[in-house]
C-alpha cells in the first residue's frame, strides 16, 4: 500500500487516473448485479466499499495531490463511491424485496385451522334476558332492589292485599316452608316467593317515595316440570310510586319497554284483569314482534309465536293498590303507582325462539353456549 | 264459564249479524276473559231428521249384536217409505222416537254417511247418538231417545238446536256475578249499547207465615235463606230438550228435571239452589256450624268427617247438606222408578226450594277442607248476589210448575238479617286522575250506573255499590269500572320522570362482573334447581355434624326425595356435570350464581302482622329473623380436557389447580386476593383441597375452597375422574373488596432481573415461599413468579426446588447490580430462615 507523498505527481499515482476510476466503479456495479443473493452481495459490499476495496485506498491517495489536483480527483473519486453506494441500496433493496417475497410464502400457514383450544365459556340466557331488561328501566333512572326467596309471607301475600283465604295462598301453588320444629311443627309463615311482588312491599318499606324500581329475581311454584311449566322461573318485577302517576304512564312505560327489546314500532295493549297487588289491573300483551299482527286473520301468512292471534300475551300489571300502599306505610292519598311483572321464560321463548322449557333447566352447554355475554 | 250465544240473546238484542268472535271481541275489552268461540256444528249437514222406530230385527251371527230397524221418517226420505238402518247399539226399543242422519248427511269430524251394504243388508243411514252429534254429555252414552210426542220427519238439527256458538269465559276471583248468564248479558248490553232484560226482574210473593220451616242459628254464616215448596210434581216428566240442551251448552250434564231446573237457574241467574225431597226431610230446617267431627255424606257418596268451622242444613236428624256447597245423600231427588209389580211410576212429588246466601269466607274454607270444589261453592266462594234468592227461588217455582205439572205452594219463607246497601265516596274525577285521562263528571257518572250503581252528588260523588258485586268496595276499584269500560285500549301513553337513580349496586355489579369473568375463562353458567335431599349429602361424605346439612325443609315438595334447600351449590351444578357427560360433552367447564339457605334451626314462627298500618321496625325485624340466612355463591366445576389437544401441540386435562383458579377470577373481579391454604373438606380430596381466605371487615376469613372432588365423592355421584370444583361466598367476598384501586406509580427507570432456585421440603407451601422472597426482598421487588417446580432424586424424596424470577425496580434511579443483588440475597436469606430454604447449587 502507497502511504501519501507529497513529492508525487499526481499524474503518477495510477490509482487516480480517471480512467482506473471508472474501471474501480464499473468493477463494483457489475460486482452488485452479480450478486444472486444478499450474502453475496455482502461480500461484494465489502470488497467494494470497505476499508481496504480500491475507490477506498483511491481516495486515500487524494490527501497525497497537490492542492490545485485535489479537488479534480477529490470529485472523480466522489462521484464514484456515490454512484457505488447507491447501486448498493438498490440492489440490496432488490434481494431484500426478493428473499421477504420468498420467506413469506415460505412462512404462509393454513389460517382456517380451528383453535377450539379453550373452548367459549357463556352465561345462561335467563341471567342475560334479566339484565337486558333491567337494563332498559335503570337508563330511565329506576334501580334494581333484591330480596330473599325463601320469604315471609307477610311479605308475600299479606302486604300485598292476598286476604288469608285467597286461593293463590293454598297448597296447589306455594311451596311452604317446615316449621324449625320438623314437619309436626306449626305452620312456619314462611314460603319459597311466588312472584318478585314481595320486594315491592320490602322497597316501599326501605324508601322514601319517589319509588322507581325493578327487581328480577327467582320465584317458586309448585307446577311439575314440562316443556312449558317449571316449578322455579325467573320473573321481573317493575313498581313506579310517586305523586300523580296514572294509568297512562304505565302504558307509556310499557310501550317504551318493548320498543326498547323488541324494535321502535312496537306498542302493547291493555286488558282489564284481577290482582289483589293492583287495581285497576291488567293483563299486558304486546304486538306479536315476528308478524307485526299481520297473521290475524290471513291463514297464508299464519304465526307460530303468536299462534296467528297478533298479540303475544306479557303478564300482568296495573295501578299499586292503596291498599298495599297502606301497608307499607305509604299515603295514598299523596301518592300514587303503578306495577307490572312478567316471565321472563316466556321472554326468552318467543323472542330467541326457544322451544322447550325444560332445555333452561337442565344445563346442557349445547343449549347455552350460543347465547354468549348478553342477549 | 260457558255461554251459549243463542241463550245470550235471550237477555240482550245483539244485532243478528254479530258472530260470537264479534261479542268475544267486545266482551274481551270490557275485561272478560273470552278464551274460546266454540262453534257448535258448524262442520255439520243435514238430513237430519226425527224418526220413529218400527221394526227391530236382532242380528246375532256376528262378533257382536247388531239390529236391523226400519225406522219411519215421514217424508223427510222423499219417499214416506221405512227406512233401513244397521245399528249396534241396543238403548231403544220398538215405538222410540230417535235421531235419523239419512245419506248425504255429515255428521261432526267429516263424518259422511251413506247407503252402503253392511253385515249382509243395506243400511240406509244411521241412528244417531248424542256423541255422533258431539252434543256433550246426556249420561246416555247412546242412541238419542226423544220424547214420544216428537213430530216425525221433523228438522233434528234446528230441534236439538245443534248449531250454536258458545263462549268460553274465564272468570277473574272478583267477578263472581260472570258466573251467570245475567252477569255475562249485563257486561254484553253495556258493551253494545242496548238494554238489559234482567231475568232477575220478577214479580215474588211477600214473605209470609206459611212456608217451610226454617231457623238460622249462624246469621253471619248465613244472612238470608228463601224457602219455598212446591208439591204435585209429576214423577214421569223429563227435561225439555231445549233445557237439556242449554245445560249441555253450559258444559253440565243432564240429571233428572228437578235438578236440571235448579241447575239452569243458577246458570242464568247465578244463585245455587238446592231442593229437597220434602218427604225425605224432617221437620225445621236450620242452619248451623257443625259440631267437630259430626259425620254427613255428600250426594256424592262420600262419607265427611265436618268441621266445627263447617256450615250445615240441617233437619230434625241431623246434617242435611254442606252449606253452599254440597247436598246430602239422606235428602237427594229421588230418580224416578217404575214399580216393578204396578208399573207405578214413583218419584220426588214434592220438593223445598233452598235459596240461600252464604259467608264467601265460610264456603270457601269448607270447600278446601274437604278438597269438594263445585258449581255452588265456586259461586258463593267468588261472591253471589244476595238480592237475587228470592228471583232465583221463583224462577226454579215457575219452572217447575211449567215442566213438572206441580203447584206452588203459597208459602213464601225469608230469614234475612237486616243490612244496609254499600256506598263509596269518590271525588268526581278520581277516575280521571287514576287514568291520566279527562273523562269528565257525566261520563263518569254514566259508566257507574251502567255497572249498576246509584250515583249521587256533584263534585263528591256518593256511589251505592248493586248488590251483585261485594268486589266494589274501594275508590280504585270504581275507577276501573269507568276506565275499563271508556276502554283500556283509549289510555294515553306517557312516560313519566323518575329522578335520577344511583345505577347498579356494588354487589349487583359484582354478581354480573363475575358471570362475565367466568364466561371469559371458557365457564358456562348453569341455574339448576335448589332443590336436594340426604341422599346428595351422605355421596358427598359430608359428616354428621357439617352446617351444610342443616337445611331449610319444604312441606310440600315437589319430590319426597328432595324435600330441602341447597345449603350448597355443588349438588345441583354436579348433577349439571353429570347430565352433560351422560349426554356426550365430556371437557366440561360450568358455573353457577345463586343463593343458598342456611338456616340457624332456631329461627322464630312470625307473628302475622296487620295490613291496616305500616308495620314497626321492630315488626319487619321479626318477620326477617323467621327466615334463614340466604348468602349468594359461585360456584365452578370441571371434568375432562380444560385445554384440547390439536394441530397447536397437547392439551391438559382439568383440575385443582384450574378450581383453585376460578377463585382467583372471582376473586380478582371483587378486587380481593385470596390467600389460599391447604385444607382437608368434604367434598374435597383432602390431599388437593385449597381452603379460601380473604381479609372480611377487618379479620381473615374463610370465603370457600376449591381443588379436586374425593374420589370416593366422585365415584358415587356417578361423575368423570378428577373432577374439580370450587365454591365460595359471594357476598363475603364483596365486603372483602378493598374498595377503589389505587393509580400506581410507574418507574421508567431499567428493569434489574434476578433468577433464584430454592430447595425447600415437599410440605412447605409455595405460598409461603414466595410470601417470605416478598417481604425480604423489600420494597425494591416489583414482581415475582414462579417459573419452575422441580423434583428429582437427586434432590431427595421429599425435597422440591422452586425457581422464582426476581424483578427488582427503584422509582428514581438506575439499580446497580449490587443493590439487586443484595436485595435478593435478603429474600433468600428471609425465606431461609422461616422456610429452610437453601440456594439451589449453593
Amino acid at each position: 500500500m502507497s502511504a501519501p507523498n507529497k513529492s508525487y505527481d499526481p499524474v503518477e499515482v495510477e490509482a487516480l487516473k480517471p480512467e482506473e476510476i471508472e474501471r474501480m466503479r464499473d468493477e463494483a456495479l457489475a460486482a452488485f448485479a452479480a450478486a444472486a443473493d444478499l450474502e453475496q452481495l455482502q461480500e461484494a459490499k465489502v470488497a467494494h466499499t470497505g476499508g481496504t476495496s480500491p475507490l477506498a485506498l483511491a481516495n486515500r491517495e487524494i490527501g497525497a495531490l497537490p492542492p490545485h489536483a485535489k479537488a479534480d480527483a477529490g470529485k472523480r473519486v466522489g462521484q464514484a463511491r456515490g454512484a457505488v453506494s447507491k447501486a448498493l441500496a438498490a440492489r440490496q433493496a432488490e434481494l431484500e424485496a426478493e428473499r421477504d417475497a420468498r420467506v413469506l410464502v415460505e412462512e404462509a400457514v393454513d389460517v382456517t385451522l380451528p383453535y377450539d383450544r379453550v373452548p367459549a365459556g357463556a352465561r345462561h340466557p335467563l341471567t342475560t334476558m334479566m339484565e337486558r331488561v333491567a337494563d332498559v328501566f335503570v337508563c330511565m333512572g329506576y334501580e334494581v332492589a333484591e330480596g330473599p326467596e325463601v320469604e315471609a309471607e307477610w311479605f308475600n301475600f299479606d302486604a300485598l292485599n292476598f286476604t288469608p283465604d285467597h286461593p293463590a295462598r293454598q297448597m296447589q301453588d306455594t311451596f311452604f316452608v317446615q316449621s324449625p320444629k320438623g314437619a309436626d311443627g306449626d305452620e312456619s309463615g314462611v314460603i319459597l316467593r311466588t312472584h318478585t311482588s314481595p320486594v315491592q312491599a320490602r322497597a316501599l318499606l326501605d324508601r322514601e317515595p319517589p319509588v322507581y324500581i325493578v327487581c328480577p329475581g327467582r320465584v317458586y311454584r309448585t307446577d311439575e316440570l314440562d316443556a312449558t311449566h317449571t316449578p322455579v322461573f325467573h320473573q321481573i318485577e317493575l313498581l313506579a310510586v310517586d305523586e300523580g302517576l296514572t294509568m297512562a304512564d304505565l302504558k307509556g312505560t310499557l310501550d317504551h319497554m318493548v320498543q326498547s327489546l323488541f324494535g321502535a314500532d312496537m306498542k302493547t295493549r291493555l286488558r282489564p284483569n284481577y290482582f289483589p297487588f293492583t287495581e285497576p289491573s291488567a293483563e299486558m300483551d304486546m304486538l306479536c314482534y315476528v308478524c307485526r299482527g299481520e297473521s290475524v286473520g290471513n291463514p297464508d301468512k299464519a304465526c307460530r309465536t303468536c299462534s296467528s292471534e297478533g298479540w303475544i300475551e306479557l303478564g300482568g300489571c296495573g295501578m299499586v293498590n292503596p291498599r298495599v300502599l297502606v301497608a307499607c306505610g305509604v299515603d295514598p292519598e299523596k301518592y300514587s303507582g303503578f306495577a307490572f311483572g312478567f316471565g321472563i321464560e316466556r321472554m326468552l321463548m318467543f323472542r330467541h325462539n326457544v322451544e322447550d322449557m325444560r332445555d333452561m333447566v337442565e344445563g346442557d352447554v349445547r343449549f347455552t353456549r350460543p347465547f354468549g355475554m348478553e342477549i | 264459564m260457558r255461554v251459549p250465544l243463542s241463550w245470550l240473546r235471550e237477555y240482550v238484542d245483539l244485532p243478528a249479524t254479530e258472530t260470537g268472535r264479534d261479542v268475544q271481541a267486545k266482551l274481551i275489552s270490557a275485561g272478560l276473559e273470552v278464551e274460546t268461540v266454540e262453534q257448535l256444528g258448524a262442520d255439520l249437514k243435514g238430513p237430519l231428521v226425527v224418526g220413529q222406530v218400527l221394526t227391530i230385527e236382532e242380528l246375532t251371527e256376528f262378533k257382536k249384536p247388531i239390529r236391523y230397524c226400519t225406522v219411519d221418517v215421514g217424508h223427510a226420505n222423499g219417499t214416506g217409505e221405512p227406512q233401513e238402518i244397521i245399528c249396534g247399539a241396543r238403548n231403544f226399543k220398538e215405538g222410540d222416537k230417535v235421531v235419523v242422519a239419512l245419506p248425504g248427511a255429515v255428521l261432526p269430524g267429516d263424518f259422511q254417511i251413506a247407503e252402503r251394504k253392511t253385515y249382509g243388508r243395506m243400511s240406509r243411514g244411521m241412528i244417531c247418538s248424542s256423541d255422533e252429534l258431539n252434543m256433550g254429555d246426556d249420561g246416555s252414552k247412546g242412541i238419542i231417545v226423544l220424547p214420544p210426542e216428537t213430530e216425525i220427519g221433523k228438522d233434528a238439527v234446528e230441534l236439538l238446536e245443534l248449531v250454536d256458538e258458545v263462549l268460553d269465559i274465564a272468570v277473574t276471583p272478583d267477578r263472581g256475578y260472570c258466573l251467570s248468564l245475567r252477569g255475562i248479558a249485563r257486561e254484553a248490553a253495556t258493551a253494545y249499547g242496548l238494554p238489559l232484560r234482567d231475568p232477575a226482574l220478577l214479580d215474588v210473593p211477600a214473605p209470609n207465615a206459611h212456608g217451610y220451616p226454617v231457623k238460622i242459628s249462624d246469621p253471619h254464616g248465613c244472612d238470608r235463606f228463601t224457602a219455598r215448596t212446591v208439591s204435585g210434581l209429576d214423577p214421569e216428566a223429563r227435561s225439555p230438550i231445549w233445557l237439556q240442551r242449554r245445560l249441555q251448552k253450559a258444559g253440565m250434564r243432564p240429571i233428572s228435571l228437578a235438578v236440571d231446573i235448579t241447575n239452569y237457574v243458577m246458570l242464568e241467574l247465578g244463585q245455587p239452589l238446592h231442593a229437597y225431597d220434602r218427604h225425605r226431610v224432617q221437620g225445621a230446617i236450620g242452619v248451623r256450624r257443625a259440631e267437630q267431627g259430626e259425620k254427613f255424606t255428600t250426594l256424592d257418596g262420600v262419607k265427611r268427617v265436618l268441621d266445627a268451622e263447617d256450615l250445615v242444613i240441617t233437619d230434625d236428624r241431623g246434617p242435611i247438606g254442606l252449606a253452599g256447597v254440597m247436598g246430602g245423600a239422606n235428602t237427594e231427588i229421588a230418580d224416578s222408578v217404575t214399580d216393578p209389580e204396578t208399573g207405578e211410576i214413583q218419584g220426588t212429588t214434592e220438593v223445598v226450594i233452598e235459596a240461600a246466601h252464604f259467608d264467601a269466607i265460610s264456603i270457601a274454607r269448607t270447600a278446601r277442607r274437604h278438597k269438594l270444589s263445585s258449581e255452588a261453592s265456586r259461586r258463593f266462594e267468588r261472591g253471589v248476589d244476595p238480592a237475587a234468592a228470592a228471583a232465583a227461588a221463583q224462577r226454579t217455582v215457575d219452572l217447575l210448575v211449567l215442566l213438572a205439572g206441580g203447584t206452588a205452594d203459597a208459602g213464601v219463607t225469608e230469614v234475612a238479617a237486616p243490612s244496609a246497601p254499600r256506598t263509596i265516596t269518590i271525588p268526581a274525577n278520581h277516575p280521571d286522575k287514576v287514568a291520566g285521562v279527562d273523562y269528565g263528571r257525566e261520563t263518569v257518572v254514566r259508566r257507574l250506573q251502567e255497572v249498576g250503581c246509584d250515583v249521587y252528588g256533584q263534585d263528591e260523588l256518593v256511589v251505592t255499590v248493586p248488590s251483585w258485586r261485594p268486589d266494589l268496595t274501594d275508590p280504585n276499584d270504581l275507577a276501573e269500572e269507568v276506565v275499563r269500560l271508556e276502554g283500556y285500549e283509549n289510555l294515553p301513553s306517557t312516560l313519566p320522570k323518575p329522578p335520577a337513580g344511583l345505577g347498579l349496586t356494588a354487589r349487583q355489579r359484582l354478581h354480573s362482573r363475575v358471570g362475565r369473568a367466568l364466561a371469559g375463562a371458557g365457564y358456562v353458567e348453569a341455574l339448576n334447581y335448589p332443590f336436594i335431599g340426604d341422599a346428595v349429602l351422605d355421596q358427598l361424605m359430608l359428616p354428621a355434624d357439617d352446617a351444610r346439612r342443616r337445611t331449610v325443609k319444604l312441606v310440600n315438595p315437589l319430590s319426597d326425595e328432595e324435600p330441602a334447600l341447597r345449603t350448597t351449590l355443588l349438588p345441583g351444578l354436579l348433577g349439571a356435570l353429570r347430565r352433560n357427560d351422560g349426554r356426550g360433552s365430556h371437557d366440561l367447564a360450568l358455573f353457577e350464581t345463586g343463593l343458598v339457605f342456611r338456616p340457624t334451626g332456631d329461627e322464630p314462627v312470625p307473628v302475622r302482622l296487620p295490613v291496616d298500618r305500616r308495620p314497626t321496625d321492630e315488626e319487619i325485624a321479626g318477620l326477617n329473623a323467621a327466615l334463614p340466612k340466604q348468602p349468594r355463591r359461585v360456584a365452578v366445576v370441571l371434568a375432562g380436557a380444560r385445554e384440547q389437544a390439536g394441530w397447536w401441540g397437547k392439551g391438559y386435562p382439568a383440575g385443582w389447580a384450574d378450581a383453585v383458579e376460578a377463585a382467583r377470577v372471582v376473586a380478582r373481579e371483587a378486587g380481593v386476593r385470596l390467600d389460599i391454604r391447604a385444607d382437608q373438606h368434604e367434598p374435597w380430596h383432602p390431599g388437593r383441597c385449597a381452603a379460601l381466605y380473604a381479609t372480611v371487615d377487618g379479620e381473615e376469613t374463610l370465603v370457600g375452597h376449591a381443588g379436586e372432588l374425593h374420589p370416593r365423592v366422585v365415584k358415587s355421584l356417578g361423575l368423570p375422574e378428577r373432577t374439580s370444583a370450587m365454591e365460595m361466598d359471594l357476598d363475603l367476598l364483596q365486603r372483602a373488596s378493598d374498595g377503589l384501586p389505587q393509580g400506581p406509580r410507574i418507574s421508567s427507570f431499567p428493569v434489574a432481573t434476578q433468577d433464584v432456585a430454592l430447595v425447600v421440603d415437599r410440605s412447605v407451601p409455595a405460598a409461603e415461599v414466595e410470601k417470605t422472597l416478598r417481604e425480604g426482598a423489600g420494597e425494591l421487588l416489583e414482581s415475582i413468579r414462579l417459573f419452575d417446580v422441580y423434583e428429582s432424586e437427586q434432590l431427595g424424596a421429599d425435597k422440591k426446588s422452586l425457581a422464582y424470577a426476581l424483578r427488582f425496580r427503584a422509582a428514581d434511579r438506575t439499580l446497580t447490580v449490587e443493590e439487586a443483588s443484595a436485595a435478593r440475597d435478603a429474600a433468600v436469606a428471609l425465606a431461609a430462615e422461616r422456610t429452610g430454604a437453601v440456594l439451589r447449587g449453593a
